[in-house]
């Protein structure tokens, strides 16, 4: 027998995770639909999950590679610039994800109840489809360049922890978007600044260059503060044995994830028990 | 089992003025700045905006209030297997329940247990998702209701004979017609069949065969021993369906007893004195319509009794004829529209109706209304009444559209003065609704 006790004030941290459990069917069922809904009515359709990340890599490799000339450390520049792309792409699309989980659902979530920590958990696993598939083209380009071509690079132990660094974005991603997603209740400002905010975010995140770049020790420090610099280090060392395999680095990006995570759960909580009075 | 499906105890939902609005940094760096100077422009300019309780909002505002209890201090039980209905005025706060029971938005203070999982029919396929197919919106619809997928697929075959679509199942539902859309969303949800079902003014939708068929689920529903929570402004429907009322009046109980009884009381307390209803009143009144916020059709915005010389009054002779006028705002252009306007006995018998388009002279003009203001006269003849009062109902109807209801809305009373002068009549002792003056012949047989 079901049994719900609706009270005036639930604790602010009190989160039923037994009950998003219980929920299971229609996380499953929102990431079947965002899967088949998104590129519909598109010619290309699904091709798109390929064709972003790919089109991106392009234009880095013509903008940062050939005409700036960025160092990528000697790394081929396609295998480079596509590790820091997939990646980023899979956080930012938790992020964005998450973010909108609240502001854009509103007319359902008006209507019907129903855990709402469900949409921004179903952006974690859409997005991982589309990076499944990014990753079989990453390793595609990446065999290519390490077997046919005089590459210098050298895989290392470290792809082990590759894994870790993926659930790791997905949870900062979930973090981020959590905080957002709270926040654009309050500020709507923030639904246009953020694709601005996170392209910014991006260029600061060593993607379209090596973090060895970075020297000024102010900016160094700021640099490693971003926990995505952390990620993308690590994975390009782990796949090139170029980078920087930084313990403390990614201690401190764990540590920053952990606490935006948590509190990003916390804060979501308290918001979505009552924002539909404020929309 | 003596557990009461629904327990609820002192529930109140409060709403802080003025800062519900502020949605922009920009907004809340202003406002800071003026409470530093101490007035805040934006005060007066916080909106629930959505919700029917905004007449009461706003009320509060111009009171000077800081908050505004939509709901206060409200508690009752609902035992397994009891329909109750819940009535009230527009805005009185009903919607507000069925929210915090349906878990969409938290009270501000007090409680509610419900036993058994609760299923809602508010505002039916809100989440359906137009790219997918109707098979598709079904599992998803159904499992944002709580279900589990093999539970939705269990009723697959009954939900889409229900909804009546046949191979347009497998179509996006984005090339459904709104009828078709409905028809789907609350197949779904009348299948869900959890223990406790919230119903919230469904029957509005549809066309009449569909309602019809929606009415015969909600009897089921209702007769199959689940717990019924039935929020409608439909009198006969509470009548019919329920087995309780319980009338809520200014965010509060007012009454809990039988429908009848609850249904009197409502009618008999909101009877509008004097021969005029202004806009607010029927706001508050009417039943039906597309939206809670108003008609986006045709806004009723007066209902007057008058006697054939432009007086207002609301006492007339048998042997006056007297009319009825309508106002009403049309705000887009509306083809076929039909008022129909009634008169009830006390205990809401309807026995003299007529609509406007049985004057065929004058039918084409209600064809097709363009934008703007009317009024609409419809003139009852003399002869008729008895002596007695009547009441008045008054219905805005927009064929597939909507149907907007003024049940019991105006009192009137007939001095019978007898047709024949030199007789002595006796027509009330007899309790006749009407007295018409009739023609009579007497012949030898033969």
């Amino acid at each position: 027998m079901y049994r719900t006790h609706i009270k005036a004030s639930r604790a602010w941290w009190r989160i039923d995770w037994a009950e998003i459990w219980e929920y299971r069917d229609l996380l499953v069922l929102l990431v079947q639909r965002d899967l088949t809904a998104i590129y519909k009515q598109t010619i290309l359709g699904p091709l798109w999950f390929i064709l972003q990340p790919l089109l991106t890599t392009v234009v880095f490799t013509l903008i940062f590679g050939k005409v700036a000339g960025i160092s990528t450390e000697g790394v081929p520049q396609f295998v480079f610039y596509m590790s820091g792309t997939v990646l980023w792409n899979y956080f930012q699309g938790v992020l964005n994800h998450g973010a909108g989980s609240l502001a854009s659902n509103t007319g359902v979530l008006s209507k019907v109840y129903f855990p709402r920590l469900v949409i921004p958990l179903s952006g974690v696993f859409t997005n991982f489809a589309q990076l499944a598939l990014n990753t079989f083209i990453f390793l595609g380009f990446y065999l290519y360049f390490l077997l046919f071509t005089a590459s210098g690079m050298h895989p290392n132990m470290g792809l082990f922890l590759v894994p870790l660094l993926i659930v790791e974005c997905a949870l900062m991603g979930l973090g981020f978007g959590l905080w957002i997603s709270a926040l654009t209740i309050r500020y709507r400002d923030l639904r246009f600044a953020l694709p601005f905010l996170t392209q910014l975010w991006m260029y600061a995140t060593p993607i379209v260059y090596p973090a060895s770049l970075v020297v000024n020790p102010h900016w160094k420090y700021l640099l490693w503060l971003n926990p995505m610099t952390a990620v993308i280090e690590f994975a390009r060392y782990a796949f090139t044995g170029k980078g920087s395999a930084d313990v403390n680095g990614l201690s401190l990006s764990w540590f920053v994830t952990t606490v935006v995570l948590t509190s990003g759960l916390f804060l979501f909580n308290k918001v979505q028990r009552t924002f539909v009075d404020t929309i | 089992m003596t557990e009461p499906a629904i327990s609820i105890r002192a529930l109140g939902k409060c709403y802080r003025l003025g800062s519900i609005n502020r949605h922009t940094l920009v907004e809340e760096v202003e406002h800071l700045w003026h409470r530093l100077r101490g007035r805040d422009p934006l005060q007066h300019m916080g909106g629930i905006g959505h919700s029917a309780t905004e007449a009461r909002r706003v009320e509060a505002e111009q009171r000077g209030t800081e908050q505004f209890w939509a709901l206060r201090n409200v508690s009752f039980d609902i035992q397994p297997g009891e329909v109750v209905g819940i009535i009230g005025r527009n805005g009185a706060g009903k919607s507000t329940v069925l929210k915090i029971l349906s878990r969409i938005t938290e009270p501000t203070e007090g409680e509610a247990i419900i036993n058994g999982r609760i299923g809602s029919l508010l505002e039916v396929g809100t989440g359906f998702h137009p790219e997918l197919t109707g098979r598709e919106n079904v599992f998803m619809n159904g499992t944002i209701l709580g279900l589990k997928r093999a539970e939705v697929a269990a009723r697959f075959d009954e939900i889409v004979d229900f909804a009546d679509l046949g191979q347009f199942i497998d179509t996006p539902v984005k090339r459904y017609s709104s009828g078709m859309y409905v028809r789907l969303a609350f197949a779904v949800a009348a299948h869900l069949e959890t223990e406790i079902m919230m119903i919230d003014e469904v029957l509005a939708v549809g066309d009449v065969a569909f309602q019809k068929r929606c009415l015969g689920k909600m009897k089921e529903v209702a007769g199959a021993g689940r717990t019924v929570l039935f929020v409608s402004h439909s009198m006969s429907t509470i009548m019919n369906l329920c087995t309780r009322a319980i009338l809520i009046d200014q965010g509060a109980v007012s009454l809990d007893a039988t429908p009848a009884t609850v249904i009197g009381k409502y009618l008999d307390r909101n009877l509008v004195e004097g021969a005029v209803v202004n806009e607010v009143e029927i706001a508050a009144r009417v039943e039906g319509g597309v939206s809670r916020g108003g008609s986006p059709y045709v806004r009723l915005t007066e209902i007057r009794l008058q006697d054939t010389q432009g007086v207002t009054k609301n006492r007339f002779d048998s042997t006056e004829p007297f009319v009825v006028v309508v106002t009403f705002t049309c705000h887009q252009r509306v083809n076929d529209l039909r008022i129909i306007v009634g008169i009830t006995d006390e205990s809401g018998i309807p026995f003299y109706g007529s609509q406007s388009t049985d004057d065929q002279s004058n039918a084409e003009a209600f064809y097709t209304v363009e934008p703007g203001r009317y009024s609409a006269a419809c003139v009852i003849p003399a002869n008729v009444f008895s002596d007695r009062q009547y009441f008045l109902n008054v219905i805005a109807l927009y064929p597939r559209k909507e149907d907007q209801r003024l049940t019991k809305i105006l009192k009137f009373a007939v001095d019978f003065k007898g047709y024949n002068p030199s007789i002595q009549y006796g027509c009330n002792d007899w309790g006749w609704f009407i007295w018409p003056k009739l023609e009579w012949k007497l012949g030898p047989v033969g």
